[in-house]
């Protein structure tokens, strides 16, 4: 029986943790995720986990020593935020090219200009091309569900790369929902052991691993990174079948609320879906208008064909960003989603909107504008603001 | 501990580091990287780490790697963090069961990997006391780019980013002592060395260092003859030079008790150091014995502190 638990979204990332028992956690503090490695600390403290943690003296040498223990041959990871991220940002790189299974608890945050500590997803996004599987979460139970999910996928023998489980800082990470979390035992059979064909400790083979590899290797490289990522594609739906088994929740690529008859869709990431869910209730009830709305769930590998499918006989789409850069055009997402209607020579028209920058709150009355707007646009076919701001201060 | 070095027998240990690598003639940082895995117990695995720099760019070129042992670079900022992580995953390891054989842990850097841009992961290694051997190979500059100023370059060096010109005497700034800051980590071993005649000095360091239980560095001057311009046949005097001007000590440092390896009996003036090195040559134009005077002083300073530290 699954056990009735309220956490906050550390704490079940946390609880993850303990159930794992992986072998070494270096980890730097940071808000929001701090959380996750004192708990980590504490069970070591109480004797409750084997996991020897490493005092790291910043996020740098955080992802560094988790690189050196997973090439080691041990099961490793470590938390962080933000900054924190892009502290590690070379080492994100390093351990992608070195095809080393670490897993990364992400508390997504602003980067800092100006600081602050609050969700969005600038740190994640920024590091979408550093070759890492990045999954994302709308809810407590969500970031449990994934983060047991992410030792298997990224273990897997076909696809050996580092993997991101992401939550949105503060509203996840500090939040408190009701949880059912999975069985010890159960927990040990999905995760399992980590048994790595090549390692620096393996009694019978010597290893060498980060090489200089100049113009006559590097492509290579890159090239078998890439095709580990589309067989990430793969192994992300077998280890959520093997979930939904064990407990009956079913994951995919992405979730669809209400897009069966869906004319208008919202295409977003993360915990601002749960809003957008209230306002698609609220106006499904008071018009029977037909809107609906598109979850990622996986944003690498990008899930290219299956989103252009899902969406492309929509009316009109507003794909909502949570993080900037600056093309002065389109959010990251925006331009990908884009990208993959083009590719189905879908007619729906498409906006992109940024929201929650900083941790700016978006509210249900901010979806039904959204869909007011994609409403409007398909009438007329006029789209005055492409891009646009939800939720600025008007002075 | 070996009881009693035999030069012989240590130069026929079978080698660690394999050959065929891409390193120049007469490389220092070669000599060190051989001699210090010399000292490894033949029955002892390890695993070598290395911070990016010349080593790691000619000793692990994909795909042929020089390392008889397992070896790990990572970047150029973190040898200390990334070891430090491989050797938490054995002791995890070893405690369940997984790994029966003996390891030993040591990395090498640079001194622009590990005074420069990887101290702060060399200082976090050595403080939470991992047990492994931070070897730095001090050649004095980033000689891998192409002899580019590091804080352990000595002062008035004519390195490509202090040029000596019309208005410039080359490097302005003293080089840092890292083997006293390392000492400061109150780590349980600390050794500076070079190449002495019968490498003895270089050998049993490293064998402390390594078989020290807890952090340990070493410090070991590696002459690099491109970058400090003199002939390659002519390290050895070089090095012994530099020991007996006493502008390179040799010393260690156990939990705590500093100890002086060697005292020239004559202290020789430094400019005997200087003269044969390139990148001091606008030192000898007429009108600059000042900065040698400058320079000797430092020397003489440094060398009067460390006697006092060794009583």
């Amino acid at each position: 029986m699954a056990i009735r638990e309220r956490l906050s979204g550390n704490e079940a990332v946390a609880y993850a943790i303990k159930q794992i028992n992986p072998d070494v956690m270096p980890a730097f503090p940071i808000t929001p995720s701090t959380e996750i490695p004192q708990y980590v600390a504490t069970y070591i403290a109480n004797g409750e986990i084997d996991t020897e943690f490493i005092h790291v003296e910043s996020e740098h040498s955080a992802m560094s020593a988790t690189l050196g223990a997973c090439a080691a041959g041990a099961r490793a990871l470590t938390a962080t935020s933000s900054c924190g991220m892009a502290l590690m940002w070379e080492e994100l790189y390093v351990a992608a090219s070195d095809r080393l299974p670490i897993v990364l608890a992400l508390v997504n945050r602003a980067l800092t200009g100006p600081i602050n500590i609050n969700a969005d997803h600038s740190d994640s996004m920024g590091a979408r091309d550093s070759g890492w599987i990045q999954i994302y979460a709308e809810s407590n139970q969500e970031v449990y569900d994934n983060f047991l999910q992410a030792f298997p996928i990224a273990e897997h023998k076909d696809v050996q790369l580092p993997i991101m489980i992401c939550q949105d800082g503060f509203i996840t990470s500090h939040g408190v929902e009701n949880i059912l979390l999975v069985e010890d035992d159960l927990v040990k059979e999905f995760v399992g052991e980590r048994n790595p064909e090549h390692y620096l400790l393996n009694p019978n083979e010597k290893m060498s691993v980060g090489p200089y590899a100049v113009s006559n290797y590097y492509m290579e490289t890159k090239k078998a990174q890439r095709e580990a990522m589309n067989n990430a594609k793969r192994v992300i739906l077998e280890m959520a079948e093997r979930f939904e088994k064990m407990t009956g929740r079913k994951y995919g690529f992405f979730e669809e609320y209400c897009m069966d008859d869906a004319e208008y869709a919202v295409v977003i990431i993360g915990s601002a879906a749960g809003t957008c869910k209230a306002a698609i209730d609220e106006i499904r009830q008071t018009t029977g208008k037909k809107v609906g709305l598109l979850k990622i769930r996986v944003f690498r590998p990008f899930p290219e064909e299956e989103i252009a499918l899902a969406l492309k006989d929509m009316k009109a789409i507003a794909i909502l960003d949570r993080s900037e850069m600056f093309s002065a055009t389109s959010g990251p997402l925006g331009a990908e989603v884009r990208a993959a209607l083009y590719g189905v020579k879908s007619q729906a028209e498409v906006v992109n909107y940024f929201y929650g920058l900083g941790g700016r709150d978006i509210t249900v009355d901010d979806f039904k504008v959204v869909y007011d707007k994609l409403e409007k646009i398909a009438e007329t076919g006029e789209i005055t603001d492409m891009y646009d701001y939800i939720g600025l201060r008007s002075r | 501990m070996a009881e009693k070095y035999n030069f012989k027998e240590v130069m026929s240990k079978p080698e660690r580091l394999a050959p065929g690598h891409r390193m120049c003639a007469g490389c220092g940082g070669t000599i060190t990287v051989r001699n210090v895995l010399r000292a490894l117990h033949e029955e002892d695995k390890a695993v070598i780490g290395n911070a990016t720099g010349c080593l790691e760019v000619s000793s692990y070129m994909y795909p042929y790697t020089a390392y008889e042992d397992s070896y790990i670079h990572n970047a150029f900022e973190n040898a200390g963090a990334t070891l430090s992580g491989v050797e938490t995953a054995y002791n995890v390891l070893k405690k369940k069961g997984k790994i029966k054989d003996t390891y030993k842990f040591i990395t090498f850097g640079g001194d622009g990997g590990t005074y420069d841009i990887g101290f702060q992961s060399l200082s976090g290694a050595m403080e939470r006391g991992h047990d492994m051997v931070y070897v730095c190979y001090d050649n004095g500059a980033y000689m891998n780019t192409g002899t580019q100023r590091s804080s352990a370059t000595p002062q008035f060096a004519d390195t490509t980013t202090t040029p000596a010109g019309s208005q410039s005497n080359g490097k302005v700034q003293i080089r840092k002592d890292l083997a006293a800051i390392m000492a400061e980590h109150h780590i349980p071993y600390v050794g500076q060395t070079t190449f002495t005649r019968d490498f003895k000095d270089l050998y049993t360091k490293a064998e402390k260092a390594i078989y020290t239980p807890g952090a340990a560095f070493l410090n070991v001057m590696s002459p690099c003859p491109r970058g400090w311009g003199y002939e390659t046949s002519e390290i050895m005097t070089i090095c012994k030079l530099a020991v007996d001007t006493c502008y390179w000590p040799l010393f260690e440092v156990i939990d705590g008790k500093w100890i002086l390896s060697y005292a020239p009996k004559n202290k020789l003036p430094l400019e005997d150091f200087l003269r044969p090195q390139r990148r001091f040559k606008h030192l000898f134009k007429p009108g600059n014995e000042e900065l040698i005077g400058l320079f000797q002083a430092e020397v003489d300073r440094r060398w009067e502190e460390l006697l006092n530290k060794c009583e």
